[in-house]
């Protein structure tokens, strides 16, 4: 894998500080696509500090952004979005009060026009999201169904479905089975695995060893803001990942 | 057998939760028009009766359904009977001064307007803890303008054009109806901005993103939907309402007077809960704030017809706010229990 013309996202020496503390110390990252990068580090090592300034949410004090190989500047969570770099966040992120096709558009709705005015076009909102949910093969009564019905694992399906249903091409996933039933965490890691065959490069953050080494090509340990180690994953073993998170090699 | 039998019933009940949702507010509204019929069977729903009960609550709809708007931003406006107030007052002085009667009509949805957006620059600007603590603020900083800049006297005496709205009066006898059998302009005003809000909130995508920061005002946010401008439309928007509904007033009463709206928010609050709208934002319908506009109106109206103290208005009103909540809290432990 891993030649450098499927490079999609590619982080060289960010370093972020706040005020005097230094979140980040000269990390790098590479995402490739159609594979999903595991990212996993202790409480306080960084990961989601490393999140944020992907998603553009932070500015980093330096270093720089690759897209396709063009350097990048993220003023905001937006211009990420307009690259094609989505975030699926620990707490879904999704409007209960809607149903399910108005939370996978909410924002970027698609509208027709009525003379002058433009309205909701209720009925591509529907065809577009069950041709998008049955791609993924995520399986809900309806798309017209309100997402506070739906269980923690139908949620976030949903909220991955909404981070692809603009052709997104890399998707970081914080925490994904965090909030989940044990019968759902299997489910919500098919639907990654699913992703990455599409040719959507992944980047998950977990604490869960088995999360890790169920989606993962390869893994990434953050240790105190800094780059500690990273492997393969066939290369490497649950025991050696668990020491990387405590600082041990 | 039997237990397939339990299966269907069940799952037809489950099937007219949602019509329930929809529509449980109007099954109400026609059993009160019902019970009122059977009471005052000549009277009710005479010609007179019905389109003065559209006329009691022309302007108070208008500020029920600014206050829904904002409620389902899971916010409040306890201000919006103070701005109708000054923009009362401020019409009745521009009218005095002998402006031409389209500068007067403005003046009030101007005002109501830019009340509305001071509520929703103090809420996200200054980052008011909670919109009633900045609407609070307004509720006396307006009340008190308006008293101020009039003197706290009325000030009375409109011309026709201006009173138009709040009492103009559609001549149907081409219909081959009496005189007295007219259409009152403020019902058709009523009509006419209810289905034009039903729209925005329904089918427009600033509608929509209101609902979704009531739902989760984070997701709205991660969304990409600039949370601070849609509150500041809402608020405005719901000052503008209350404009309109000082112009209304200002056609029925003649007069801008000191005492105009005073405690109305309550009322437009309580039509709210009424007709459905959660405290928690992001539920609610237009059609729901309607029906609970006109369930007070009819309350009210009835009660008068029949000669009871207005005390006890004020004792069913409260009684119907706790019920028709109490109803909704039932409905939901059903309809969750599946």
């Amino acid at each position: 894998m891993s030649s450098s013309n499927n490079l999609l996202l590619e982080a060289k020496g960010i370093t972020k500080y706040f005020g005097t503390i230094t979140a980040l110390e000269n990390v790098n990252l590479k995402v490739h696509a159609g594979e999903c990068l595991g990212v996993v580090g202790d409480n306080g090592a960084g990961k989601s500090t490393l999140m944020k300034v992907l998603s553009g949410l932070y500015k980093p004090s330096s270093g720089s952004l690759f897209f396709e190989g063009k350097e990048k500047v993220l003023e905001s969570p937006r211009d990420s979005q307009n690259l094609g770099l989505e975030m699926v966040y620990q707490d879904l992120a999704l409007a209960g009060n809607l149903p399910i096709g108005e939370n996978i558009f909410l924002g970027r709705e698609p509208t027709k026009n009525f003379g002058l005015i433009k309205l909701l076009d209720f009925k591509k909102i529907k065809e577009l999201t069950d041709a998008h949910l049955g791609k993924l093969k995520i399986n809900v009564k309806s798309a017209d169904q309100k997402v506070e019905e739906l269980s923690g694992g139908q949620r976030q399906a949903v909220a991955i479905a909404r981070s692809t249903a603009f052709d997104a091409k890399v998707v970081i996933m914080d925490e994904p089975t965090a909030a989940l039933a044990i019968k759902e965490v299997g489910k919500v890691l098919d639907l990654i695995n699913s992703l990455k065959k599409t040719g959507v490069g992944v980047i998950v953050i977990s604490h869960r060893m088995d999360d890790i080494f169920t989606v993962s090509d390869r893994v990434m340990a953050l240790f105190q803001g800094t780059n500690f180690a990273e492997a393969e994953l066939s290369k490497t073993s649950r025991d050696e990942v668990i020491g990387w998170i405590m600082g041990k090699k | 057998m039997i237990e397939e039998k339990d299966k269907k019933q069940e799952s037809l009940y489950l099937k007219l939760i949602p019509y329930f949702d929809k529509y449980g507010i109007l099954l109400l509204l026609v059993i009160m028009i019902l019970v009122m019929h059977i009471l005052q069977p000549d009277v009710f729903l005479s010609w007179r009766n019905v389109t003065n009960v559209f006329k009691q609550i022309s302007w108070q709809s208008m500020l029920a359904l600014g206050v829904f708007m904002v409620i389902v931003t899971a916010g409040i406006d306890l201000s919006v009977g103070s701005i109708m107030m000054l923009s009362l007052m401020i019409l009745a002085i521009v009218a005095k001064a002998g402006a031409p009667w389209f500068l007067v009509v403005m003046t009030p949805l101007i005002a109501g307007f830019l009340c509305g957006l001071i509520n929703g620059a103090g809420i996200t600007f200054l980052r008011m803890p909670h919109p009633f603590i900045m609407t609070l603020g307004t509720l006396y900083i307006f009340r008190g303008t308006g008293n101020l800049i009039s003197g706290g006297t009325p000030i009375s005496g409109f011309t026709d054009e201006v009173r138009y709205l709040g009492h103009g009066r559609i001549d149907l006898t081409w219909l081959g109806l009496e005189k007295s059998q007219y259409l009152p302009v403020s019902l058709v005003l009523i009509a006419i901005v209810y289905f034009i809000f039903w729209i925005f909130m329904n089918h427009s995508r600033t509608g929509k993103w209101i609902y979704a920061i009531g739902g989760n005002p984070n997701a709205a946010r991660a969304s990409g939907i600039n949370v601070n401008k849609i509150l500041i439309i809402v608020y405005s928007l719901c000052g503008f309402l209350s404009g309109i509904g000082a112009l209304i007033l200002a056609g029925r009463a003649d007069s801008g007077y000191p005492n105009a709206g005073l405690q109305s928010e309550l009322d437009a609050i309580a039509a709210c809960i009424i007709g459905g709208a959660s405290f928690f934002g992001g539920r609610g319908t237009v059609l729901g704030v309607f029906a609970g506009v006109m369930i007070m109106g009819i309350l009210r109206n009835g009660l008068n017809l029949m000669d009871v103290s207005s005390f006890w208005q004020q004792v069913l009103i409260g009684s119907i706010i706790v019920l028709a909540v109490y109803i909704d809290v039932l409905r939901r432990d059903l309809s969750t229990r599946k």
